[in-house]
């Protein structure tokens, strides 16, 4: 698992799994469409990443598809830092 | 556009992925007024069978109460049925003021303001309220209207997990350099029926100087020992910024709802909440009616302290017959089953047992979590709930599932 993959379960696993919850997140674990994060909460991610990598996600690119898993979450941060370089 | 065959067949589609999903909603008929005993024509076409009602929100049961009628009859005499205006317009009537100054003296704040509903009253408060430069901190597990209500507004939206107030206080800190923070919580949560840990979230609310705002739909009229609500309960009276709740539960149960709380947050609500600015408000035949409620319950807690007689009474039988229940205090008790079929099965059985009760699963709690969610009411007598047992408990044998861990459940019927 990359840097960027890393980042982004391990704040999943703080900000929205209950203590006790042990269920491991993977790179392709649904985290959505599986009701680990709801469309309400994951604003809180989208910001997130938003402030570690100083780069703008706009609201039509941070779907509920966009936003399932670690894997498909990377490939929005990666093309928008490229953007941003 | 014309409604044309591709677009019919394009609904058509939808509404059946809706239904494969088992997500199809179908609505019951009941051939009575709403009560402890029902006359529920399901499915549409079946004859009216009586079934105990274990599933309504009239928790005070003064939604058909002779008193209630007697002056919901008498409002109709006197201030007619409709106002066909707005309030602004000509949509307000005497009685509408004398309800928002009871509501506003029952609750114990310094303002009340009516709304067609309390999802009216969500939607429109924080956009009246709450600027780009605020933020709202919503726990998880808040009833849909606050998260339409929230998404209307242009405040960062922010969330916290469910009673958990360490995460709150992170979030608080988070945005401490917002202009205002506004915690926003359900004061009982409608789906586990649990109560608000509201005396916590003040003590943080004051300590990181944010707002607090409750929706204490599921509480007003029976939570606290006069039933002010969660704030009564949690000895934090006069401590709340706004409390939004609703007529259309224990309060008579017929429609309407309110924000009630500071003077200048209710104003600007009166100012800028569309909901209330562009549809007519309560009306007058179910004001005099809620009225006559706030009446009923100022003179008396006899009501409240039958319901908290009977949710301990169910939870007692509940949990002697070997079923896994949601611990709580609130007359909202789940029954926990995790498994979304089972939860139908079991709720379709106990139907044709007599016990109208409703299965809730993925999308309306989480998945692995499904439920049949009862609810109590000062209308049942112990019969109903003796009765109400018998069915739960053969129902539960016949699933094998009295006794039962929630491994054990889930190993037996997956989630």
């Amino acid at each position: 698992m990359d840097d960027i993959k890393r980042v982004i379960r391990d704040y999943v696993v703080k900000e929205y799994l209950e203590e006790g919850d042990d269920r491991e997140i993977t790179e392709t674990t649904p985290l959505i469409s599986g009701g680990i994060v709801d469309s309400f909460s994951m604003v809180s991610l989208k910001r997130f990443l938003e402030r570690k990598y100083e780069i703008q996600i706009p609201d039509a690119e941070a779907t509920t598809t966009a936003f399932d898993t670690v894997d498909s979450i990377a490939v929005v941060v990666g093309r928008f830092q490229k953007a941003r370089a | 556009m014309a409604y044309s065959a591709t677009v019919r067949e394009s609904y058509q589609s939808e509404l059946a992925g809706i239904r494969e999903a088992g997500l199809f909603k179908e609505e019951r008929y009941i051939h009575a007024p709403q009560a402890a005993d029902i006359d529920v024509e399901f499915p549409v076409g079946a004859p009216p069978r009586r079934v105990i009602n274990l599933c309504a929100n009239n928790y005070l049961g003064l939604s058909s109460h002779p008193e209630v009628i007697a002056a919901a009859h008498a409002g109709l005499d006197h201030r007619g049925y409709g106002m066909s205006s707005v309030r602004f317009i000509c949509g307000t009537q005497d009685i509408h003021r004398e309800l928002e100054s009871r509501l506003t003296a029952f609750l114990g704040t310094e303002d009340t303001l009516l709304f067609p509903s309390c999802m009216d009253a969500n939607a429109g408060v924080f956009e009246a309220v709450l600027t780009d430069q605020d933020v709202m901190i919503a726990d998880r597990l808040v009833h849909a209207s606050i998260v339409d209500g929230m998404r209307l507004c242009k405040a960062l939206q922010d969330t916290f997990k469910h009673s958990d107030m360490a995460h709150l206080e992170e979030k608080l800190q988070e945005h401490r350099d917002k202009r205002f923070r506004m915690i926003i919580t359900d004061g009982v949560f409608s789906m586990d029926g649990d109560i608000v840990k509201l005396d916590e979230i003040v003590a943080l609310a004051e300590r990181y100087d944010a707002m607090v705002c409750v929706d204490d739909s599921h509480a007003t009229g029976f939570i606290g020992k006069t039933g002010r609500g969660t704030h009564e309960h949690c000895g934090v009276m006069g401590k709340i910024d706004i409390i939004t709740t609703t007529l259309g539960k224990a309060m008579g149960g017929a429609s309407g709802g309110c924000v009630s709380g500071r003077r200048e947050l209710v104003e600007m609500c009166r100012q800028r909440a569309r909901p209330y600015l562009f549809s007519n408000t309560v009306a007058p035949v179910i004001v005099a009616g809620a009225l006559k409620v706030l009446e009923l319950l100022s003179g008396s807690t006899e009501r409240r302290d039958k319901l908290e007689w009977n949710a301990r009474y169910w939870r007692k039988l509940l949990t002697e017959a070997g079923f896994d229940i949601k611990a709580g205090e609130s007359p909202i008790v789940p029954v926990m089953l995790y498994n979304a079929k089972l939860a139908q099965d079991v709720a379709r059985d106990l139907f044709a047992e007599g016990i109208y009760v409703v299965g809730f699963f993925f999308p309306v709690v989480a998945k692995g979590q499904a439920r049949i969610r009862t609810q109590l009411s000062a209308a049942h007598e112990k019969h109903h709930l003796d009765r109400g047992i018998e069915a739960f408990t053969k129902v539960g044998k016949k699933y094998g599932i009295l006794g039962k861990t929630k491994q054990e459940v889930i190993e037996q019927y997956g989630l």
